[in-house]
């Protein structure tokens, strides 16, 4: 068997380095003539372990982590030409314990059952893994619509953008609805800062998109298909780009498609503009027609009249990466996995202060604390765990003492927090809640489109009372007022972006109301994150006199002679910490 | 509401230099079609780094799209930008994951060696510093985005050294 050396070049892959290492081997390989195959794939996310490499042999598959081009070189030399791997880097085998078992081995892999495994520029990979099986098994089996949609149903597949519907519910809707024209709308444009699970199915497996996109244009009938991505995706739009063009040469996408007579559809990709409120439906179609990214009222539906006036149907990234699984291996098989209102696996991305920082697909009913310890290795540098933001913008944070709280839409939802697309951002004890509150407001308030007078303008009083409490100016009843508002806010806006705007300071104040408190009747920031409330002092006992702190202090307030403990001024000092970050011998202490 | 972007400079100066024939192609592809805003105007950023006003006034006399609609479309979308941009961008993620790991740090370090702002271009349109909500590499944070390759796991002074280095590699 020839030996395998494949590389992780997804988007955060290549931003550690990937594409040098990739590069690095390649040379070697020519210069030195080794015979090896050298492959590319994406990310299998262990974004924490980047640049990674796998090397396939005849005694098994061993991943390599943290590969730079200088360990490249070693590994490639050991393993590869000499036959003796080496333990000290493998982070995965299932040939004997290595650091990373547990973390692959805890998880289901149903959405990114190819992420990682296969070239995703390779249309004949995607194949040999049962790529485009489903489809193909639909149309010889010449299964019907309805009962495409019934096994959807039956799956308990639910929207994985954050919505929740049942997916098989909204196919219904939109095969009832009778047209020539109808649309099947692929939701890519992943807003929600904090979560980039959508950006690696597209980037590492782009053809389960399509497949699941033919699949439901099949179940409602439609003959349009449009994926409205990011621009900030680059390289998921190329990888797209690239898989729609091999689908098409296939004859998988266009008219007669698997030579199935009368089955029309294509596919193009419209890429979005930088709009969070465009991640809402009606938002998302008035961008595609080329307008404001403005939501509209519902009813109609898009169901009814959605893209072009036409019905359409639009589903989140990882809700179609999962229908050709649904299709190949049952409804049941799916719904084996979960709780009794959600079924089935729902990926995370794992990010903030959390050890293994990447992307996990776990069975709805793990409970987060599993998922931030057992997968996510707890928490960096060994800090008090404090609290997890899940759902961004729209979601809020759950408390340390609630994180035994079980993965699913219900459940999450009754701690004031949402699923949402699934980012899940971990705080520890240096996490200052109002300063996450503050920052997730000041998110929507930018990306408020503007139609709701409540969303627009509440949002901005909000973040106003917001500022003034982590200046030190907080006052007596602004909690309650900010309470008021977000309740107002929540009634009286007419999309998801306002109905969920408040939910993060709602969610911080009733969690972490003494956390506000201290700020507004201490004037203190418990977590020392908010500026203007901390005093920056120098220790005389460690100070050795370097001068370096003085030097760098833009509003020269530091004093003192060399060799001789230096001192702060409070009044001149702006509180900029740039002391704090360039003393070497830790003499700045921060109150 | 992104008013922030509304440009509401009334002197500016109309003769821009740009060749607005390049627009042609463009325009061509799209006259017509539905729902060609957007890639419209995306076209004219990708070739001139901004949209300018000459170039709204062309795109709106050609395509018969009224000019305020246009304008509107334009100011919507955080994509867009209404002045001319230097050589590279630098955006620095500030979404959540980044935020919680001091991506202002970073913000701060380059504004304080750049001698700009957020969102400004310095002086010999080399750079421009840019704050953006995410950029999906959440792993690495804070991370930030200079032409097209990311850069993870930063501090401030690293953020510094990248910069002067891709500038002092050009120079050469």
């Amino acid at each position: 068997m020839v030996t395998t050396v494949t590389v992780g070049l997804g988007s955060c892959g290549i931003a550690a380095g990937a594409k040098k290492t990739y590069e690095k081997i390649k040379t070697l390989q020519e210069e030195s003539a080794l015979d090896f195959k050298l492959k590319k794939t994406s990310c299998v996310g262990m974004c924490y372990r980047e640049p990674l490499v796998e090397i396939t042999d005849d005694t098994g598959t061993y991943l390599y982590g943290e590969v730079d081009a200088d360990r490249a070189v070693e590994v490639i030399e050991k393993h590869v030409v000499q036959h003796n791997p080496i333990r000290d880097y493998i982070v995965y085998t299932d040939l004997f314990e290595a650091p990373e078992n547990n973390f692959m081995n805890s998880q289901v892999k149903i959405v990114l059952r190819n992420c990682g495994f296969m070239d995703p520029e390779s249309i004949d990979e995607y194949e040999n893994r049962n790529g485009y099986q489903s489809i193909k098994k639909i149309l010889s089996e010449k299964i019907s619509c309805e009962t495409v949609i019934d096994t959807i149903l039956k799956s308990g597949l639910r929207g994985r953008g954050g919505g929740g519907f049942p997916t098989g519910m909204k196919w219904k809707f939109a095969n009832a609805n009778k047209s020539a024209d109808k649309y099947v709308i692929c939701n890519a444009d992943e807003g929600d800062p904090g979560a980039f699970m959508d950006r690696s199915v597209l980037e590492g497996d782009p053809h389960s998109v399509l497949e699941g996109m033919i699949i439901a244009a099949y179940a409602i009938e439609a003959t349009h298909g449009v994926i409205y991505c990011r621009a900030e995706y680059p390289l998921a739009i190329k990888r797209l780009n690239i898989a729609i063009r091999q689908a098409q040469e296939r004859g998988y996408l266009g008219q007669n498609i698997f030579g199935f007579e009368g089955f029309n559809f294509d596919i193009y990709i419209k890429e979005g503009a930088g709009a969070f409120v465009c991640g809402e439906e009606t938002a998302l179609i008035a961008s595609i027609e080329g307008e404001r990214g403005m939501p509209r009222k519902r009813p109609p539906f898009p169901a009814v009249s959605g893209l072009w006036k036409k019905p359409t149907n639009i589903n989140n990234v990882e809700t179609l990466a999962n229908i050709p699984w649904i299709i190949l291996n049952g409804a049941e098989a799916y719904a084996r996995y979960g709780t009794e209102k959600s079924k089935g696996t729902k990926v995370f991305a794992l990010a903030g202060k959390v050890r293994h920082s990447g992307l996990v697909e776990v069975p709805m009913g793990m409970t987060i604390r599993d998922v931030i310890f057992k997968l996510g290795g707890g928490i960096k540098k060994d800090k008090k765990f404090k609290a997890v933001q899940m759902g961004g913008p729209s979601g809020g944070c759950i408390p340390e003492y609630l994180s035994d709280t079980i993965v699913d839409y219900d459940s999450v939802n009754a701690t004031g927090a949402i699923m949402g697309s699934g980012g899940m951002v971990v705080m520890d004890e240096t996490t200052c809640m109002v300063d996450v509150a503050k920052f997730f407001l000041d998110f929507t308030c930018k990306e408020s489109c503007g139609k709701c007078t409540f969303c627009r303008m509440g949002t901005r009083r909000m973040l106003e009372i917001l500022h003034r409490i982590s200046d030190g100016q907080g006052k007596e009843g602004d909690l309650e007022k900010l309470e008021e508002m977000a309740i107002q806010i929540k009634n009286n806006s007419l999309c998801g972006l306002g109905q969920t705007a408040p939910n993060p300071v709602l969610t911080t104040i009733r969690y972490f109301r003494d956390e506000y408190e201290a700020h507004i009747k201490h004037k203190k920031c418990p977590a020392k994150v908010c500026r203007p409330l901390l005093t920056y002092q120098i220790m005389e006992d460690k100070c050795t006199g370097c001068m370096v702190c003085m030097k760098n202090c833009p509003v020269k307030a530091i004093s003192g002679e060399r060799k001789q403990p230096h001192h702060i001024n409070e009044e001149i000092c702006t509180k900029c910490g740039l002391c704090f970050s360039k003393c070497k011998f830790e003499a700045i202490m921060i109150s | 509401m992104r008013v922030a972007r509304i440009n509401t400079k009334e002197n500016e100066n109309l003769d821009d230099g740009l060749d607005l024939s390049l627009l042609d192609p463009i325009i061509a592809k799209h006259k017509g079609k539905k729902g060609s805003l957007i890639p419209i105007l995306q076209g004219t950023q990708e070739l001139f780094g901004y949209i300018s006003r000459s170039a709204f006034e062309k795109l709106s006399m050609e395509t018969g799209i009224p000019l305020s609609d246009i304008y509107g479309v334009a100011t919507f979308y955080a994509q867009f930008r209404l002045h001319p941009v230097g050589k590279h961008v630098i955006k620095v993620c500030h979404g959540t994951a980044c935020h919680v790991q001091n991506s202002l740090e970073i913000t701060e370090a380059l504004e304080e060696t750049l001698k700009v702002k957020d969102g400004e271009t310095t002086k010999d349109r080399f750079y421009t510093l840019e704050s953006v909500a995410c950029l999906g590499c959440c792993s690495l944070a804070p991370v930030m985005m200079i032409s097209n390759q990311t850069y993870g796991k930063l501090t401030g002074n690293e953020a510094v050294k990248i910069v002067k280095n891709i500038k002092l590699a050009e120079n050469n």
